[in-house]
């Protein structure tokens, strides 16, 4: 009961708040299914059902009539303080204080009924909305899977309705899809319960069946088993292939842009992730990466004019190099002392390259222009749909580096530098050599991913290297999961893709962002997709008989 | 003859002389213990050994090589290799990597031969998994190598501890507390095993242990240290009689002590 209260009460302030910054009046110009639930009240919903469900989760003891009772008046409350709000509202003007507590707000909060009748179906959605998560909770695993799936896609083919309706239209027999999914603003109702109904039935499938699939493919001789994999391997390798000649130019934008990311990510993860030295100062090597190639190649500057590829080995050099030069003088640090004085090595960087002293050679506030797009054979990577390649295998080199490394000798080292210093050096780990190691590797990537970024702008400012780029990519790897690989393809796509796709609610971007950490923090503090334990010892052949036999006769325990 | 004597040694901290004026010798492939109330700088000595601290004066020497100075990476490749008195795993490392960490300083892959899998970086990394994998065997772990160390139980993370300094090949093995925690049943085992070692590797052990039981019962030769200085040095017998060891821990008013040395 005290749990539901206190449950019921915090989901309330949220919701409230939500609506008080305007987010839930932003959120219902689009319909999630046409004319039947708005973005904004999908939110609210959310917000209810997932309190619903904590405090159904909360409940001492499992009789089912108290968790119904809990969530339900968790889900009370939190219509309760909603109906609160819209009550107070109508009786004094908020809006001094509060800009967005807009009539349209109440009468979107009242469902356009007035006060009094509002008030009430604001209380029964709450109650209704709780004791449906509560009945969630008591279901049983396989169903709430299985809905789960099938609603968040509902609600997600909603939110990007707009990039999916013009990609679809580019494909002539994909366009009859548009008609029988969306509406002009929303999903249709038949569409919806196709949809529903589909992707229940799929992901019913694959949780009954999945395991068995599995475990099938596993027991298969390792020689097919190795084919079906090189299959999946290269059917995933085509799609990459084709996926910008498919999505177009808008959404082959964004995919460049966490492509950059995804590189950036890697290199810091090596750094941060697997050696465990918090790095802030990331984005000097990506600037570095960027003027060296903008002096290389630019003619404006009228150095020097060699091409790209005539470039790039120099700029993973210069990444190196001032890896090593940034690492040295740190070595001895740890932790946050580290984090502060590489904060300072990337202002450094940025405010040298803006100075006046340096204008003749770096270009000072205006920059370098002219920067010629790479080219291969006659093919120039000049558009996103171009430059995605050149991402693309930056990425895929990066990724297998990246992965060699990590199962290798210097990998190991890394890690017992994270775990204890102390303990890695009187294992034999030299630090010096191993950190000034990681600084390199990680700043030779970030400078790849530099380069890449001015061929495809065609110019570099210092403004594009402020700090947030840094703390961009710590975030992206603490979302994705430290030390991960896929975790940082994840995060950039959920912190860097995403963003990018719902461009037109960019007012709420760092307020959900800083949401979001918080809430990683709390409920998956080891990420998105956190580093999978290498197994190592059974991994290889079957163990080969060892000679020595065991003279301990312990007990384990 | 000496595998590691130090002349002198000593460490102070601040005001207080944690190690002072020690002299030490180590035979080759002999037991030794120190032994010696809280506080006697028992640790610190170690720390000096293994090179994470620099004593302010004196000499360590090691099979003629002088340690003084040297970092704790170039000492274990000497050939000293330690465990902690509070298991210090990498944590978040499973059991065969934690070893494999132990087997780096013998590992010579370098960046450009791991990025391109030369054909000699493929084989050094099998010999070092088989290798890893016999040390697990030899300590009884067999099976749990893909365990996290963090979620291994407690005799199996001191063993485990064991297994990873025996990775980098030492001659000298310094040992703090390894029986701390444990059962009087544990505890034979561990004898049993630390006698094993010195027997059929021969490698010398150098010990920091309180278990009166575990010092005397396979230690050829007893350090005593109070306060930094060597009050007594000798067999397990000659030390048990000894009125300076006696008064060293009686001195502190603890009649336990006193019967534990007596055991």
């Amino acid at each position: 009961m005290r749990q539901a209260l206190k449950v019921g009460l915090i989901g309330g302030i949220v919701a409230v708040l939500l609506s008080l910054i305007g987010m839930v009046e932003a959120f219902s110009q689009r319909d999630i299914i046409a004319r039947v639930i708005s973005m904004g009240h999908t939110l609210l919903v959310i917000v209810a059902l997932f309190m619903g469900y904590l405090a159904a989760k909360r409940t001492p003891g499992k009789g089912s009539l108290r968790v119904l009772a809990n969530s339900f008046i968790s889900g009370l409350i939190v219509g309760g303080l909603v109906s609160l709000l819209v009550i107070v509202g109508s009786l004094i003007n908020l809006r001094k204080v509060f800009v967005n507590a807009m009539p349209v707000l109440y009468e979107l909060l009242t469902f356009k009924q007035g006060t009094q009748i509002g008030v009430f179906l604001l209380l029964g959605a709450g109650a209704l909305s709780g004791a449906l998560a509560g009945l969630f909770f008591l279901s049983p695993k396989l169903l709430r899977r299985v809905l789960l799936i099938s609603l968040g896609s509902i609600v997600s083919v909603g939110v990007l309705q707009d990039l999916l309706r013009p990609t679809f239209a580019l494909w002539g027999p994909l366009a009859i899809i548009n008609e029988w999914l969306f509406t002009a603003n929303g999903l249709t109702i038949r569409g919806a319960i196709g949809l529903f109904i589909m992707i229940t039935a799929a992901s019913l499938f694959w949780s009954t069946k999945g395991e068995t699939i599995q475990t099938g493919f596993r027991n298969l001789p390792t020689a097919p088993q190795r084919i079906l994999k090189i299959t999946g391997i290269l059917a995933l390798v085509f799609i990459l292939l084709i996926l910008p000649q498919v999505l177009g130019l808008f959404l082959s934008e964004v995919f460049t842009i966490v492509g950059l990311y995804v590189l950036l990510g890697l290199g810091l993860n090596i750094v941060v992730g697997y050696a465990g030295l918090l790095d802030l100062g990331y984005v000097a090597f990506f600037a570095i990466g960027s003027y060296t190639i903008a002096i290389l190649t630019s003619p404006e500057l009228g150095f020097f004019s060699l091409t790209f590829w005539e470039a790039l080995p120099f700029v993973i050099v210069m990444g190196v190099i001032s890896g090593v030069l940034l690492g040295t003088p740190v070595l001895k640090m740890r932790g946050d002392y580290l984090a502060i004085a590489t904060l300072g090595f990337g202002e450094i960087i940025r405010i040298l390259v803006l100075s006046d002293f340096l204008r003749p050679w770096l270009g000072g506030a205006q920059g370098i222009g002219k920067i010629p797009k790479a080219s291969i054979l006659g093919y120039e990577f000049a558009g996103p749909q171009q430059i995605y390649y050149l991402i693309l295998a930056g990425c895929l080199l990066v990724i297998f580096i990246s992965l060699r490394l990590r199962d290798s000798r210097l990998g190991r080292a890394w890690m017992a530098v994270r775990e204890d210093e102390d303990v890695a050096q009187a294992m034999g780990i030299n630090l010096v050599a191993t950190k000034l190691l990681a600084f390199a590797t990680g700043a030779g990537f970030s400078a790849l991913s530099g380069a890449i970024f001015a061929s495809k702008l065609g110019s570099v400012y210092p403004h594009s290297f402020n700090v947030m780029i840094s703390i961009n990519i710590v975030c992206v790897i603490i979302v994705g999961g430290m030390g991960s690989i896929p975790g940082v393809i994840v995060g950039a796509i959920a912190l860097v893709g995403l963003p990018e796709l719902l461009r037109e609610f960019a007012e709420y971007r760092l307020f959900v962002y800083g949401a979001a950490l918080v809430a990683m923090m709390l409920l998956r503090p080891e990420g998105l997709w956190p580093e999978a334990v290498h197994r190592r010892e059974f991994h290889e052949e079957k163990e080969n008989q060892a000679e020595s036999e065991s003279p301990l006769k312990l007990k384990s325990g | 003859m000496a595998l590691l004597f130090t002349k002198k040694v000593t460490k102070r901290f601040g005001g207080l002389v944690a190690v002072g004026n020690l002299d030490i010798g180590i035979r080759e492939k002999s037991i030794h213990s120190i032994i010696g109330p809280n506080g006697a700088g028992k640790t610190t000595f170690f720390n000096c050994i293994t090179g994470f601290y620099r004593p302010e004066e004196g000499e360590i020497l090691f099979n003629d090589h002088s340690l003084v100075g040297l970092l704790p990476d170039r000492i274990v490749r000497l050939g000293i290799s330690r465990t902690y008195q509070n298991i210090r795993l990498f944590p978040n490392l499973t059991a065969m990597e934690n070893v494999l960490v132990g087997l780096h300083g013998h590992l010579n892959a370098g960046f450009f031969g791991i990025v391109l899998g030369t054909p000699a970086t493929r084989n050094e990394e099998k010999e070092a998994a088989e290798e890893a994998r016999r040390l697990l065997k030899f300590v009884n772990l067999a099976g749990k190598g893909d365990f996290l160390a963090k979620n291994l139980p407690y005799g199996d993370q001191r063993r485990l501890e064991i297994a990873r300094a025996l990775a980098s090949r030492p001659k000298l093995l310094l040992l703090d507390e390894p029986t701390a925690g444990m059962n009087p049943r544990e505890t034979q085992d561990m004898m049993d095993f630390i006698q094993h070692l010195r027997d059929e590797l021969g490698i010398t052990i150098l010990l920091i242990e309180h278990q009166m039981r575990v010092v005397m019962g396979i230690s050829e030769t007893v350090t005593v240290l109070d306060y930094g200085k060597k009050i007594a040095e000798g067999t397990p017998a000659e030390i048990q009689k000894d009125p300076k060891v006696v008064e060293a821990y009686l001195g502190r008013g603890s009649a336990t002590e006193e019967s534990r040395i007596v055991n």
